[in-house]
C-alpha cells in the first residue's frame, strides 16, 4: 500500500526541543507517525505527515509543541472563507 | 464495521428494562440511589424520542451492581436493527439523529478492577466498541459529544478535557472502579489533554489504539502496543465505505443545481434553432456529463486516491474525470461535434475535480493548511472550467 502523503511544506506546527521533557506523549498520540525519540528528546520524522490535528500540542504538559488545529476539509475551508473561523462546520456537508 | 463473532445473546431481565423505558433512564449519569435510580436530570435529560429509541431490547443485557448502583449492560453482538441503523446512516440519512445517552455502561461482568473504555456518543461508534469487546469484562464511558465521533468531535471541543472530567463526576467513576486508569481512542488526544486530566481528576489517561479492533490486542500488552495500531489507516475498504455518504452529499446541492440550468437550458433551446427532440438529447448528455463527473470525483477518486497523479485531490479529481469523460466518449455518447464534446468533457473534469477535492474531508491525512493552499488555487480553475464548459453546452443546445 502507497503511503498517502498531502501536500509538503504547509503544516503550521513548530516545536521547540529546547522544552522538550522526553515524556514521549507525542509520539503516542501523533496518528500519522510525525515524532519519534532520539535520545530522550523527541524529533519531528516527518512534518509533511502532519495533519494539523493538534493532539500534540494538546498533550505536550511543557507546551514545547504549537500548532494551528483544524479540520483539513474543503467544505469547512470554504464556510470558514463566508462566515469566518468560528462559525464554520463541516457536519452537515459530508465531511468528518 | 467489524463483523463480530460473539457467542449466544441472553434474554433481558425483564424487570430489569420495563418496555418503552429502554436502558436510558437508568444510566446512572447523575445522582442515583444504589437501588432506585432517578431518570437523569440536567444537560442529558433533554432527549428526544427517537434518541431514546436506538437500542433496541436486544442490545441490552439487564444490569450490572456497581458501587454507585446498577449500570445498563450492553450486548457486544450487534443485532439487524444496529446494522440497519448504521447502514442508514453510511448512506447518508439520518445522520444527525444518531445520539446515544452518554453516561456509564458495562461489557460483560466487570468488577472494580476493570478497565475503563472512554468514547462518543455517536451510536456508530459505540457499536464499532462494544462489537469488538466479545468476552471482554469492562466499563464503557460515554462522553456527550452532541451524537458526534471520537475523532470528529476531538477537532470540535465535545470530546474534551472538561466533558471527561464532568463525565467522570456526574458517574461517580472514582467510587465504581478501584483503579485510576482511563482507555481513550488515540484519536481522542485532539480533544483531551492527558496530564490535565490526572491533574484535576487523579485518572491516568492511557491512549488506546486507534482502531477499537486493536483493542483487545492493546488490553493484552498496554505498555508495548503495536506500531501499526498507533497509525491512521486508510485503506481500500476504509475509503469505499464512505462512497455512499459522497455520492448523497453531491447529490443535494448537485440537484438544486442541475435544476437551474436545466431551466436556462430549456429557455435557450426554446429560443434557439433546433427542433424539441435535439433539445431534449442536448439536455440529457448535460445531465450525463455531470453524472461522470460524480462517478468520477466521489466513486472512483476515493478508491483509486493513492494511484492517481499528483498530490492535490483537485488534480487527482480532474485527472480521473478527463479518464471518465474519454471513457464516455468512446462508450456512452454517439458521435458528435468537437466543441461539443469538449464542453462536456470540461463539465465532467469540473465536477470530478470539486468533488474529489471535497473528499478531503473524509481523509485521516488531509492539513486545513493544505487544504486551504489547494483550493485557493484549484476553486476559480474549477469555477472557469465549469463556466466554460456549460456555456460551450448551452452553443451547443442553442444551435441545436
Amino acid at each position: 500500500m502507497r503511503e498517502m502523503i498531502y501536500l509538503p511544506g504547509v503544516s503550521t506546527l513548530t516545536y521547540d526541543a529546547s522544552r522538550c521533557n522526553g515524556c514521549q506523549t507525542c509520539t503516542l498520540v501523533c496518528p500519522q507517525g510525525v515524532f519519534t525519540m532520539e535520545g530522550r528528546q523527541a524529533r519531528i520524522h516527518n512534518r509533511d505527515r502532519c495533519m494539523e490535528c493538534g493532539a500534540c500540542a494538546r498533550n505536550c504538559e511543557q507546551n514545547a509543541l504549537t500548532v494551528q488545529p483544524g479540520v483539513g476539509c474543503a467544505a469547512y475551508v470554504i464556510q470558514t472563507w463566508i462566515k469566518g473561523k468560528d462559525a464554520a462546520c463541516c457536519g452537515d456537508i459530508g465531511c468528518c | 464495521m467489524t463483523p463480530n463473532r460473539n457467542g449466544t445473546l441472553t434474554t433481558p431481565n425483564p424487570s430489569a428494562t420495563k418496555p418503552g423505558l429502554g436502558i436510558l433512564s437508568k444510566v446512572p449519569t447523575h445522582a442515583t440511589d444504589a437501588c432506585c435510580p432517578v431518570p437523569p436530570a440536567g444537560p442529558t435529560a433533554k432527549k428526544t424520542l427517537s434518541e431514546r429509541k436506538i437500542f433496541s431490547h436486544q442490545s441490552l443485557m439487564g444490569e450490572v451492581s456497581s458501587a454507585v448502583g446498577p449500570v445498563p449492560r450492553l450486548s457486544t453482538r450487534l443485532t439487524l436493527r444496529d446494522r440497519w441503523g448504521g447502514l442508514k446512516v453510511r448512506l447518508g440519512l439520518k445522520r444527525n439523529q444518531y445520539a446515544v445517552d452518554p453516561g456509564l455502561y458495562a461489557v460483560g461482568q466487570p468488577d472494580q478492577q476493570a478497565p475503563v473504555l472512554v468514547t462518543a456518543n455517536y451510536k456508530l461508534s459505540l457499536d464499532a466498541l462494544r462489537s469488538e469487546l466479545t468476552d471482554l469484562d469492562a466499563w464503557i464511558l460515554v462522553l456527550d459529544t452532541n451524537g458526534v465521533n471520537v475523532w470528529c468531535a476531538a477537532g470540535k471541543g465535545t470530546f474534551a478535557t472538561d466533558e471527561l472530567v464532568h463525565r467522570l463526576t456526574t458517574t461517580r467513576l472514582d467510587q465504581v472502579v478501584a483503579h485510576r486508569r482511563l482507555v481513550l481512542p488515540q484519536l481522542g488526544a485532539s480533544g483531551v489533554a492527558g496530564h490535565a486530566i490526572r491533574q484535576r481528576t487523579g485518572f491516568r489517561v492511557i491512549w488506546g489504539p486507534v482502531r477499537a479492533s486493536d483493542l483487545k490486542a492493546f488490553l493484552k500488552n498496554p505498555k508495548n502496543p503495536a506500531p501499526a495500531m498507533r497509525r491512521i489507516s486508510f485503506t481500500l475498504r476504509e475509503r469505499m465505505i464512505l462512497i455512499p455518504m459522497e455520492i448523497s452529499a453531491a447529490l443535494k446541492p448537485g440537484a438544486w443545481a442541475t435544476g437551474a440550468v436545466l431551466v436556462i437550458a430549456l429557455v435557450v433551446g426554446m429560443l434557439g434553432k433546433g427542433t424539441l427532440p435535439s433539445v431534449v438529447r442536448l439536455m440529457l448528455l448535460g445531465i450525463v456529463a455531470g453524472g461522470l463527473g460524480i462517478i468520477g470525483g466521489a466513486v472512483l477518486a476515493p478508491i483509486l486516491l493513492p494511484w492517481l497523479p499528483g498530490k492535490a485531490f483537485a488534480v487527482k479529481g480532474a485527472t480521473i474525470g478527463l479518464a471518465v469523460a474519454g471513457l464516455g466518449h468512446l462508450i456512452l455518447y454517439s458521435p458528435m461535434a468537437a466543441g461539443l464534446a469538449t464542453a462536456l468533457a470540461l463539465m465532467t473534469m469540473a465536477t470530478s475535480s470539486f468533488l474529489a477535492m471535497n473528499f478531503t474531508g473524509a481523509t485521516p491525512f488531509t492539513s486545513p493548511s493544505g487544504v486551504e493552499k489547494e483550493m485557493r488555487l484549484a476553486l476559480p480553475a474549477q469555477v472557469m472550467t465549469m463556466g466554460i464548459g456549460t456555456v460551450g453546452w448551452l452553443v451547443a443546445v442553442w444551435t441545436g
